[in-house]
């Protein structure tokens, strides 16, 4: 049945969001980088479709909307786990209303939907690492304790720790999952640090994967029925040698994938995409 | 008293066997068999001890709690007459009551064993006396011959506490029936042969206790009124048929209303105090993993009390996870869904499975049901244990506090360790194995933490609690949990139980482990038990509050007068570490440590002026034996630094002390000049300091009144190097210690605190000049060490309590619970090095701990380690205390000598990179570690110094084997040798100290 923390990337579903126009302009970023939008959009488009046809998952595509520019990135309007879908107050004001249209997606999936309606709270996505045990969810500039702490009430099964970011946008910046237990880390010192107390933090036991780009430690891991274990990656003509690191993982299927023009507006793999499992039954 | 004629020489013996019990773990290995040879000695201590016996009251106060378990142990397995025929109960507790009845009566009981039983019994005897109080002899050695190791670890007497107690449980589990009845009988017939007894019964007065099951149902049954916890427990697994009874215990409510837990070693009349003798059966301990249990009955309680645990709220899970648990419960209980029930969501609103229980969970909870179709009610709670154990607030228990800024927050305490919860949020994590010590003191509870990866100094977290009450209970949770989860066997009760100090309070029971290990021999068919329904009522005892970590911010502070906790950086501030540190890990390592606090405080005003007359009869001790009066001395807080810092190994027989030095050493900055205080002058006047806080400066100056009249005393006291053993996890098989000190019990507190200070005060000089004191004595030390081949390598151990008490306690304020040494207050020095490095003819202790780590740490100069000729061989006669330290009550009279071939073989790497005591360098970090395994002590010191430029990495490893004759030292020292080179291939030995030490003189030691 559905036990607690069973089937650690196993999905269904993927909802994912188009780019607007006013993205290369007007999107967030933290550097001052040029984007193409022809080449973010050709980006997404191979992104989407890896998920869609190479890993076969039901694709929720909602439409882009000109005036959130960073609308793309939905990871951030909701955090999914299990049967519950809590809907985010992003830290970022212009980025607030992304999360409506990605609420009624989420509620036509029948998900339980668990608003963030405390003014007081904002949080990120992208800030927000689920182990399969449990919640790490970053301090940053997007998200704070409150934030936190309602992530917490809407995941009453699992510890969620704290972990203050203070380099880069989001936690997950420069870690992801790459595996039940295994923890991709960048090699930067902040992230270094962020594994440290993430690990002290835990009752459970990690194994990372230290890879030389912080941002290419942002990968998407996925545990499906025929596939086995999926790890989409940065592609070697971005981190040449993050990827020598990530050939290693014999046991997974590796799926590089570009993400050169989104990267500039801090946009990494997870970023562009909710993950969901939803099950036949319960 | 009810000894028999002739007898007396016998129970001589056994009190004295009794008594001796605390540190034959450590030290009488080679004793047991010997018992009969040696009985001449015996005899002859055994007149002294009698004197002892005598002085009554005030030893068997000090009787380890694990030995009066035992006792009582035997004396509450619940046998079928029991209300009637409860004699074994009723003489149990009365014994308990009085000491010296109790010494006798037990010997007794042991004595009518043998007059059946005839030698066998005698032999048994020895190794069993602290287990085998009534009834038990036989059987307890039937288990032995089943288990081959532990038998012949018993004849040697080191079964002590450790396996007597488990094997007794062992035994008594599993064929708890049969003996009960089998030798209950037996007993009872000799014992109604007592007329004292038939007395006694009659005496008895009884009371009737009601314990709420976790059924919700009432179980009553009538104790004596001076039983001991554990009989009504005992009477309760009974009544539940529950074998695998060590996770569960019995709970009251305290006058304040709150739950704690009843103590299975104390009686429940003294508990309680109240006329309130009510009680609640509740899980204590969690099982990480509920399919480990061995039971379906056990498992079953367990789902009770989480069933109430998610029901009330106290254990927080998601509607999903509410309505998948809560599925589980109707198949237990009900068995299949019946598609023919009418309406059926009526009869599910009955049951509560949720604190918000809504008819959409009701549907959930039906619909998930249908699908358990076919599943047992043993298989539906395992599914319902695998779930729930998942859960992050599984097993945790929760206590309300607030951090260093005065911020609401909780700490639960697990299995695993300790957390801290801000609101819902875990913000900080504390595994037990980063834990090294854990006290409380007033309403503050600290913990010592290791240093980490990044960090090169034990931090000190304080949490303040709203009283000291709760701070206490938060500290017996901790020690409970760590001992349960963390040790093989539970820690060694405090030795020196005479001396001790602050509470004795020890878990007792099983440890997991041990549980474990007692479950697997489980041989019976399945209980048959029902289920009830969960319609139960709360119950009125259990759940007391429902703590949720969301409600940490409701709650008030009780004592806003300073929000701000105190945290300890042992480090010294101004000692920044340059360079990279390095970190060895040791997580795989079993950890000790050592230290103690200064919460430990006086036990009894009888037992000090008993001390004291002690004191000045005792026969005149070679200058650096420590006597009582000094040993007393010692284990107040303040003392406590300086005797760890010459500590007396406890092993006695053989002693192979291997150092392996595989590093080039660091080198001391020769600089402070000092004066060391020598031991034997009379301490300093304690100079009240400045004081941050007013507490602080009530003590202090109640310590500056006391000392004077101490002084004399104190003058003729040396060394008191074995108060140590009081706190030195003697549990060989232990897993790691963490030294858990009390501050004094509640009950205690007024009356001893003039003595308290008494003790203490002493030690606390000012610490200016101890500081300054501290890097000559070191020389010293390490002159000493040269002299005596003794081992080579400094100890030095700090102790942050020693800190707090000097008053030099600085209010410091790291909010954040994860302190970093940065930001640490400034760490204190402790005043009492002075004291220590006397050079003595002790050994030194073989041990380092964390705690070493500290003091090398410091600026100061460190001397590592010393020269020493290359080979010597010295043989000298060691008179030691040894005994003493653990041996408690006995020790005060008596003043085993212990000779001792002592040899030292030390051999040197040629190109040693000098012994470079002079050679200035920067210590960087230091490390020491230390694993025990059932007779090998391994101490690793690693220490990292920069010198010119270039930094050395000197490794120090300690190796103390104890054992009987039948080691093979070269082996070992080979093994040893190899070993080190394996784990540390890039480096070099330089450098092999042997030091053994032979016991000469056969000594019955008690």
């Amino acid at each position: 049945m559905a036990g607690l923390m069973a089937g650690f990337g196993h999905y269904t579903h993927a909802v994912v969001r188009g780019i607007p126009a006013s993205l290369a302009k007007e999107a967030l970023r933290t550097s001052q980088a040029e984007v193409d939008l022809t080449g973010a959009r050709t980006e997404h488009d191979a992104y989407v479709e890896v998920l869609r046809t190479k890993l076969g998952l039901e694709v929720v595509e909602l439409p882009a909307d000109e005036s959130l520019p960073d609308c793309v990135f939905v990871e951030d309007a909701a955090v999914v786990c299990g049967e519950t879908a809590l809907i985010t107050r992003p830290g970022a004001e212009s980025r607030r209303r992304e999360t409506e249209v990605m609420k009624e997606a989420l509620k036509d999936l029948n998900l339980n939907i668990v608003e963030m309606t405390d003014e007081n709270a904002t949080l990120d996505g992208g800030d927000v690492l689920f182990t399969g045990r449990e919640f790490f969810v970053g301090l940053s500039k997007r998200t704070n304790q409150r934030g936190a702490e309602i992530l917490a009430d809407a995941f009453k099964d699992y510890a969620v720790s704290t972990v203050p970011v203070l380099e880069g946008l989001h936690l997950k910046s420069f870690c992801s999952m790459g595996g039940p237990g295994l923890i991709i880390i960048g090699s930067s010192e902040p992230a270094q640090k962020a594994l440290k107390i993430m690990q002290q933090m835990s009752d459970h036991r990690y194994d990372k994967l230290t890879v030389p780009d912080d941002i290419a430690a942002n990968c998407i891991y996925m545990n499906l029925p025929d596939k086995g274990h999926v790890l989409l990656h940065c592609t070697a003509e971005e981190f040449p040698e993050s990827v020598k690191v990530f050939e290693k993982l014999k046991d997974h299927m590796l799926i590089p994938v570009s993400n050169l023009e989104k990267v500039k507006v801090d946009g990494a793999l997870t970023c562009c995409s909710v993950l969901i499992n939803k099950k036949a039954n319960i | 008293m009810t000894t028999e004629a002739g007898s007396e020489t016998e129970v001589k013996e056994k009190a004295e066997e009794t008594s001796a019990q605390p540190d034959q773990s450590e030290t009488a290995e080679q004793e047991g068999q010997e018992v009969a040879n040696v009985e001449g000695e015996e005899k002859e201590k055994g007149k002294e001890k009698e004197k002892e016996g005598k002085e009554g009251k005030g030893i068997t106060r000090y009787l380890p709690t694990w030995f009066k378990k035992q006792k009582s142990q035997s004396q509450t397995s619940p046998t079928k007459e029991v209300p009637p025929a409860g004699e074994p109960v009723c003489k149990a507790t009365e014994g308990e009551e009085e000491p010296a009845p109790e010494v006798n009566g037990h010997a007794e009981e042991v004595e009518e064993k043998e007059e059946v039983k005839s030698e066998e019994a005698k032999e048994a005897t020895a190794a069993e006396s602290d287990s085998t109080a009534s009834a038990e002899t036989e059987p307890a050695r039937e288990e032995k011959v089943e288990d081959a190791t532990a038998k012949s670890e018993e004849k040697t007497k080191e079964a002590a506490e450790a396996e007597g107690a488990e094997e007794e449980q062992k035994e008594k589990e599993p064929q708890g029936h049969v003996e009960a009845e089998a030798d209950g009988g037996e007993s009872q017939t000799s014992i109604f042969q007592s007329p004292l007894r038939l007395v006694r019964k009659n005496k008895m007065k009884v009371v009737v206790c009601r314990v709420t099951l976790l059924d919700g149902t009432d179980f009553t049954c009538e104790v004596e009124k001076r039983a001991k916890g554990q009989y009504l427990f005992f009477k309760v697994c009974e009544h539940l048929n529950l074998l695998e009874k060590d996770y569960f215990g019995l709970t009251y409510k305290d006058s304040h209303d709150e739950k704690c837990w009843l103590d299975p070693t104390k009686e429940i009349k003294r508990q309680i105090r109240s006329n309130n003798w009510h009680f609640a059966f509740s899980v204590k301990f969690y099982p990480p993993d509920p399919s480990q249990l061995t039971e379906d009955i056990t498992r079953y309680l367990l789902c009770l009390q989480l069933r109430e645990d998610v029901s009330s709220g106290r254990l927080p899970c998601s509607f999903v996870t509410h309505a998948l648990l809560g599925s589980y419960t109707l198949q237990a209980e009900f068995g299949d869904y019946e598609p023919d029930q009418p309406r059926p969501l009526d009869f599910i609103s009955q049951l509560t499975f949720a604190p918000n229980q809504n008819k959409e969970m009701e549907e959930k909870i039906l619909e998930l049901h249908k699908s358990h179709r076919g599943m047992t009610p043993a298989q539906a709670d395992i599914q319902f244990l695998e779930n729930a154990k998942k859960l992050s607030m599984y097993g945790v228990d929760l206590h309300h506090a607030k951090d260093s800024e005065g911020v609401d927050i909780m700490l639960g305490v697990c299995a695993n360790g300790l957390l801290v919860y801000k609101d819902r949020l875990r913000i900080n994590r504390f595994a037990w194995p980063k834990i090294l010590k854990i006290s409380y003191k007033r309403n503050n509870f600290y913990i010592k933490i290791r240093p980490g990866e990044t960090e090169q100094f034990e931090s000190t977290v304080g949490f303040k609690l709203q009283n000291h009450r709760s701070a206490k209970k938060l500290w017996k949770v901790c020690v409970e949990n760590h001992s349960f989860f963390r040790l093989n066997a539970p820690e060694a009760p405090t030795k020196a139980r005479f001396l001790t100090l602050g509470s004795k309070f020890r878990y007792s029971g099983r440890t997991q482990a041990q549980t474990r290990l007692a479950s697997s021999l489980i041989d019976r068919p399945a209980p048959s038990f029902e289920r009830t329904s969960s319609k139960r009522i709360s119950r009125s005892l259990d759940g007391a509050p429902v703590i949720s970590i969301t409600e940490a911010g409701s709650e008030t502070a009780e004592n806003g007068r300073d929000p701000h906790l105190e945290l300890h950086s042992d480090s010294k501030s101004p000692l920044r570490v340059h360079g990279d540190n390095i970190y060895v890990r040791h997580s795989n390592l079993m950890l000790e440590d050592l230290d103690k606090t200064q919460d430990e405080v006086l036990k009894h005003q009888a037992s000090i002026s008993q001390l004291k007359r002690s004191f000045m009869e005792a026969p005149p001790p070679s200058p650096p034996q420590p006597n009582q009066w000094e040993k007393r001395l010692t284990s107040s807080p303040a003392t406590t630094i300086r005797v760890q810092q010459q500590q007396v190994t406890p092993e006695v027989e053989i002693e192979e002390t291997v150092v392996i030095q595989e590093v080039s050493r660091a080198v001391k900055p020769g600089l402070v000049p000092v004066t060391a205080d020598s031991p034997a002058t009379p301490p300093a006047e304690p100079e009240p300091k400045p004081q941050d806080q007013t507490e602080m400066v009530e003590e202090e100056a109640a310590a500056v009144e006391e000392v004077k009249p101490v002084k004399p005393e104190r003058a003729s006291s040396e060394s008191e190097s074995e108060e140590e053993a009081e706190y030195q996890p003697n549990v060989a098989a232990s897993i790691s210690q963490t030294k858990i000190p009390e501050e004094k019990e509640e009950e205690e507190e007024q009356m001893t605190k003039e003595e308290e200070r008494q003790q203490v005060s002493p030690p606390v000089v000012p610490a200016p000049p101890v500081e300054a004191s501290e890097p000559a004595e070191e020389l010293s030390q390490e002159e000493e060490e040269a002299k005596k081949e003794d081992t080579s390598v400094v100890e030095e151990k700090k102790d942050d309590q020693e800190e707090k008490e000097s008053g030099r306690e600085t209010e410091e304020s790291t909010d954040d619970p994860m302190v970093t040494p940065e930001e640490a207050p400034e760490g204190l020095i402790l005043p009492d090095e002075t004291l220590v490095a006397k050079p003595t003819e002790e050994q030194e202790r073989p041990k380092m701990n964390g705690e070493a780590s500290l003091v090398e740490v410091d600026p100061r100069l460190q001397v590592i380690c010393c020269s020493e000729p290359p080979v010597v061989k010295t043989e000298m006669v060691t008179i030691s205390d040894t005994f003493a330290a653990q041996k408690t009550e006995i020790a005060t009279k008596e003043v085993p000598i212990v000779h001792t071939e002592t040899k030292t073989i030390t051999y040197e790497a040629a190109q040693l990179d000098g012994n470079g005591d002079g050679e200035p360098g920067v210590l960087m970090t230091a490390q020491t570690i230390t694993s025990e395994s059932l007779c090998t002590t391994t101490t690793t010191h690693i220490t990292k110094t920069l010198k010119g430029g270039l930094s050395e990495t000197r490794i120090e490893k300690r190796i103390v084997i104890t054992g009987d004759c039948d080691i093979d030292h070269d082996q070992a020292l080979a093994q040893a040798i190899k070993e080190a080179k394996e784990q540390h291939p890039d480096m070099s030995v330089t450098r092999v100290v042997v030091h053994k030490e032979t016991e000469l003189a056969e000594e019955e030691e008690d």
